[in-house]
């Protein structure tokens, strides 16, 4: 059975009820793994009880870092300082040289742009060449296309879908998550489907963009981050005291 | 023709009338398809039970994505904010109602 991955859930995480809220909502609507966007200075307290509130209602649950940095040189900066403590790093670009700076940068897993502008979506065929080498992902929130109306859905609709046209173009993975503030503005993985076929998104690649994409960043950040790793393919097996006893 | 029965529960903090829904519902496929789009529909409402807030839909099969996504956009009725989720969907009333409940019976235990 299909695993559904949302890795971008937005409650208040100082409010405790209301995570508790998103997350039983989205246990059932079939998700198995939430990612919630968490300040860089959270302690390891509070993600511990985010992770026992996901777990209670069944769900995996993933820290992530939001960075909306200035310049290229500042991204860098904070990528270095943070990567090591969050399993997803999002890039929400609201430049041009910052977009590119993410899309080239390894340490990088989605890029984000944000909807109201359709000017500053710099999603353009450079940035998914880029993208696809460093195989970073592009982020589609459903939640503005819900809460737009009129024109600004109209543009929204139309810039999404010549930014899925170009990642599938390059291979550049899609990542589909709610990007929900509150509990109306989720939906089901299904009715995501649906509205991605909005944007031109055939069935197959809209239900990968809503499990795959999103679990494969998860598993190799995690294994990345584990203490057991050396490098791409390269796993700790046995530690000095244990070869000993051999 | 063939046709798509589908469940919706209706979530929001106040009572939402039939035709609330209903008008929710039209407005919204009109909204992102037209009226032309909305005629290859066949939308029909079967049933709906203001009390438990929860009703059922029929369209045609090839109209299916578009009906549901239609339903899916919708973020308020009578100003209020509501989510309208599918809880199913099948090709006959009798396995659209045997799913939700088996689903209803799955959650609650």
């Amino acid at each position: 059975m299909r695993k559904f991955v949302d890795l971008h859930l937005q409650p208040s995480v100082k409010d405790s009820d209301q995570v508790e809220k998103i997350v039983t909502r989205s246990s059932k609507l079939g998700y198995r793994l939430v990612g919630i966007p968490l300040p860089p200075n959270v302690t390891q307290d509070k993600v511990r009880q985010l992770r026992g509130i996901c777990k209670d209602v069944g769900i995996d649950f993933v820290t992530r870092l939001d960075l909306t940095s200035k310049t290229p040189r500042q991204l860098l900066h904070e990528l270095r300082r943070f990567r090591r403590r969050f399993e997803v790093i999002s890039v929400v670009c609201t430049s041009k040289a910052v977009a590119r700076q993410a899309a080239k940068d390894r340490r990088v897993d989605l890029l984000s742009f944000p909807a109201t502008s359709s000017r500053r979506r710099f999603f353009d065929h450079a940035e998914a060449e880029l993208a696809s080498n460093a195989s970073s992902s592009l982020e589609v929130d459903v939640a503005p296309l819900l809460s737009s109306k009129d024109f600004l859905r109209i543009r929204l609709l139309s810039t999404l879908r010549k930014e899925v046209a170009i990642a599938k173009k390059f291979g550049v993975p899609v990542s589909i998550s709610s990007g929900a503030t509150n509990l109306h503005l989720m939906r089901g993985p299904y009715d995501c489907v649906a509205l991605a076929s909005l944007f031109n998104m055939a069935v197959p690649l809209a239900l990968c963009a809503l499990s795959e994409s999103p679990l494969t960043i998860v598993e190799r950040n995690r294994e990345k981050l584990s203490p057991d790793f050396v490098a791409p393919g390269i796993r700790l097996v046995r530690r000095k005291k244990d070869c000993l006893s051999v | 023709m063939r046709r798509r029965y589908l469940a919706l529960r209706v979530l929001g903090e106040h009572f939402v009338s039939k035709r609330d829904v209903v008008d929710a519902v039209w407005s919204a496929v009109l909204q992102l398809f037209g009226e032309y789009g909305a005629s290859q529909a066949s939308l029909t409402f079967i049933e709906y039970n203001s009390d438990r807030s929860w009703g059922i839909v029929r369209c045609s099969h090839r109209a299916l994505e578009m009906v549901r996504a239609s339903v899916a956009s919708v973020t308020e009725i009578n100003g209020k904010p509501v989510a309208i989720d599918v809880l199913g969907v099948s090709g006959t009333l009798k396995a659209l109602r045997k799913k939700v409940l088996l689903k209803r019976q799955e959650t609650t235990t």
